[in-house]
């Protein structure tokens, strides 16, 4: 029952959550008493529909199991929906989206629906609110312990290495740049979330920004993720998600996170990427690339 | 026209229906003080679970995590500049509530200029003197931004009852005026002084300090209440850490629910003809084992300098004031 030899506490005191360092029935206890209602946002745009159903039945199994939760399916194509076996207390609602021709487009554009529905429904129907990537499953428990006003989590590809090597953007034209000695963690934009106000500050917050670019005809390097590191920096997540919750399984990303040591602090593999193409796991330690060096590969790192 | 009649009378019962609908709208919302509720605790079945210790398996460190994921606040666990960065743009105001009742009037000098040097530098600070004696008060010089207001209460014979009565007064004193003065507040024992910075680390939902005497013992040595019949009982295989009277906190909401929960206990005993053994104390660890506090402070915030200072508590924040309690209490 020791605690890991981890970091388990930021310097602004935000908790970082490991296996380890809590009691899940203290922590249900508490958030059951209190009746809270989760909110799951998922975007299954394109040919992404086809992650629904391992996504769904997986996170029946593990997903903040014996308290309420809403799944909301953001899709183009609402018809082609599977139609999931789901527990008492836990409902689905689909939702049409526009869909965009371009994949940054599709990732980006998450925040801007997200914010507009968490003031049009979410405030009224969930206390909090999980916003995840859809080509990924659940492997272990995911539950309440992650809960808190604002929650973001460590990209498993940049966890113990310098602040000087995170793919920030570094234009200094882009509202989502970050200077060279500044930067807390490297977060990963498919899983984030919070309190319904708070993600909504965020969400509407990252998509005012993205918009400011695309009028300055710039592009972020990582999309909507270098936007919401950009966010965190400036509004401390009050939890930090250890690796634990974004492993990746891909066969390069195995030999990466042994080269980082990671496997031996992972002790539970909750929530993992399916196949992507890691193109991140290229750069060496020693060399910070850019943004347009990195983006090579036909399916990129962060996201639909 | 008869018709007409009827049109206004409608409309008229539309208003008076809306306009009540309303006003019980905003009654149910925030109305502290004219309805409360008897009540009764029942105890609580929490699952078993192991105790939480301080001091870690590591001798020289502290545990900073709780089992429920509160930080537990020591030197070394935060950046104060990082966090004074954070909080100094809020905007917010700490409120304190201290009580010099009888002879203990004459620890506000020191309390009060030790918190000036010390406690929530550069923030706005308002002090609440709960006393029988306004005129015993002592003038000291406030920095910018901070206030001070001197409360009168009554008087009573016996220390015991003055103390029992705080979660009373501060209940009161929040729905009265603190909760729309005040963001924040701490509730400290008055015979005590700063000797090191105390900020906004110590800012959180619910806030409670572990009692010095007990930080190394067991849950079964806590000087807990033992006695059944009290609503302040805690059973052997309960408890977390034995939180100390002297320092608890947080939002004033969660604060005024927090004192509220604890008189209303206090009021069970009594109409039973039970005082607790460690008095408020002892209601006040009661209720943080079902209510656990969001955020923990290490002993460093809660010191008996009668103790001599182990290595792994580095730097004591607010500490007692040496004292002859028995004289003070005659």
């Amino acid at each position: 029952d020791t605690q890991p030899d981890v970091p388990v506490l930021t310097p602004w005191l935000a908790p970082i959550v490991w296996e380890g360092t809590f009691n899940i029935d203290l922590l249900d206890e508490h958030f059951q008493s209190q009746n809270v209602t989760i909110g799951l946002t998922v975007f299954a745009v394109k040919r992404y529909i086809c992650y629904l159903t391992m996504f769904l039945q997986t996170a029946e199994i593990h997903f903040m199991v014996g308290h309420r939760v809403n799944y909301y399916v953001f899709t183009d194509q609402p018809d082609n929906v599977p139609r999931i076996l789901l527990q008492k207390g836990r409902q689905m609602v689909i939702l049409k989206v526009q869909s965009y021709a371009r994949w940054q487009d599709i990732s980006m554009r998450r925040m801007e629906t997200i914010s507009i529905f968490s003031q049009e429904r979410f405030h009224r129907e969930v206390n909090y609110l999980v916003c995840v990537d859809v080509d990924m499953k659940f492997r272990d428990h995911v539950g309440v312990e992650i809960l808190s006003s604002l929650f973001g989590t460590l990209h498993p590809g940049y966890y113990a290495i310098g602040k000087q090597f995170f793919p920030y953007e570094r234009n200094p034209q882009s509202q989502a740049s970050i200077l060279e000695n500044e930067g807390d963690f490297y977060y990963t934009a498919a899983f984030f979330g919070g309190s319904v106000p708070e993600v909504y500050r965020l969400t509407k917050a990252c998509h005012q920004a993205i918009m400011m670019d695309q009028a300055n005809h710039i592009e972020a390097v990582w999309h909507d993720e270098s936007h919401l590191n950009k966010y965190l920096l400036y509004h401390k997540p009050t939890k930090v998600l250890s690796p634990e919750y974004m492993c990746h399984t891909a066969e390069e990303c195995i030999w990466f996170q042994n080269k980082r040591g990671l496997s031996t602090i992972v002790k539970r593999v909750r929530f993992v990427t399916l196949q992507k193409n890691m193109s991140y796991i290229r750069t060496d330690e020693g060399s910070a690339q850019t943004g347009s060096e990195k983006g090579n590969g036909s399916q990129p790192y962060s996201s639909s | 026209m008869p018709r007409q009649r009827l049109a206004l009378a409608l409309g008229l019962c539309l208003l008076t229906g809306s306009s009540l609908w309303a006003l019980w709208v905003y009654v149910k919302t925030w109305l502290p003080v004219s309805y409360v509720p008897y009540y009764l605790p029942c105890p609580e079945i929490l699952p078993l679970y192991p105790q939480p210790k301080l001091l870690e398996q590591r001798p020289t460190g502290l545990l900073t995590l709780t089992p429920w994921l509160a930080p537990v606040v020591s030197e070394g666990t935060f950046d104060p500049e990082l966090l004074q960065h954070i909080y100094q743009p809020l905007n917010l105001t700490i409120g304190v509530t201290v009580f010099a009742v009888g002879k203990y009037t004459r620890f506000v000098q020191h309390f009060l200029r030790s918190a000036e040097e010390f406690f929530m530098r550069g923030l706005r600070v308002h002090y609440y003197i709960f006393t029988h004696d306004p005129a015993a008060i002592p003038r000291v010089p406030l920095g910018h931004g901070r206030l001070l207001s001197i409360i009168p209460i009554q008087a009573h014979s016996h220390w015991e009852e003055i103390s029992m009565r705080r979660m009373e007064t501060i209940s009161r004193h929040i729905a009265k005026r603190a909760h729309q003065e005040v963001d924040y507040l701490f509730c400290l024992d008055v015979d005590m002084v700063f000797r090191n910075p105390w900020g906004p680390e110590t800012l959180g939902d619910l806030v409670a300090a572990i009692h010095p005497g007990y930080f190394t013992a067991s849950r079964q040595q806590f000087p807990y209440e033992r006695r059944r019949v009290s609503t302040a009982f805690v059973a052997d295989s309960e408890g977390d850490f034995y939180y100390g009277g002297a320092v608890f906190g947080g939002r004033v909401a969660s604060v005024y629910e927090f004192t509220r929960g604890c008189h209303m206990a206090i009021l069970a005993d009594k109409a039973n003809g039970i005082m607790a053994t460690w008095q408020e104390e002892s209601h006040l660890n009661r209720r943080f084992i079902s209510h656990k506090p969001s955020k923990v402070l290490s002993p460093e915030y809660i010191w008996d300098d009668r103790k001599p200072q182990p290595p792994n508590l580095k730097l004591i924040r607010f500490s007692t004031v040496n004292k002859d309690t028995s004289w003070l209490r005659s």
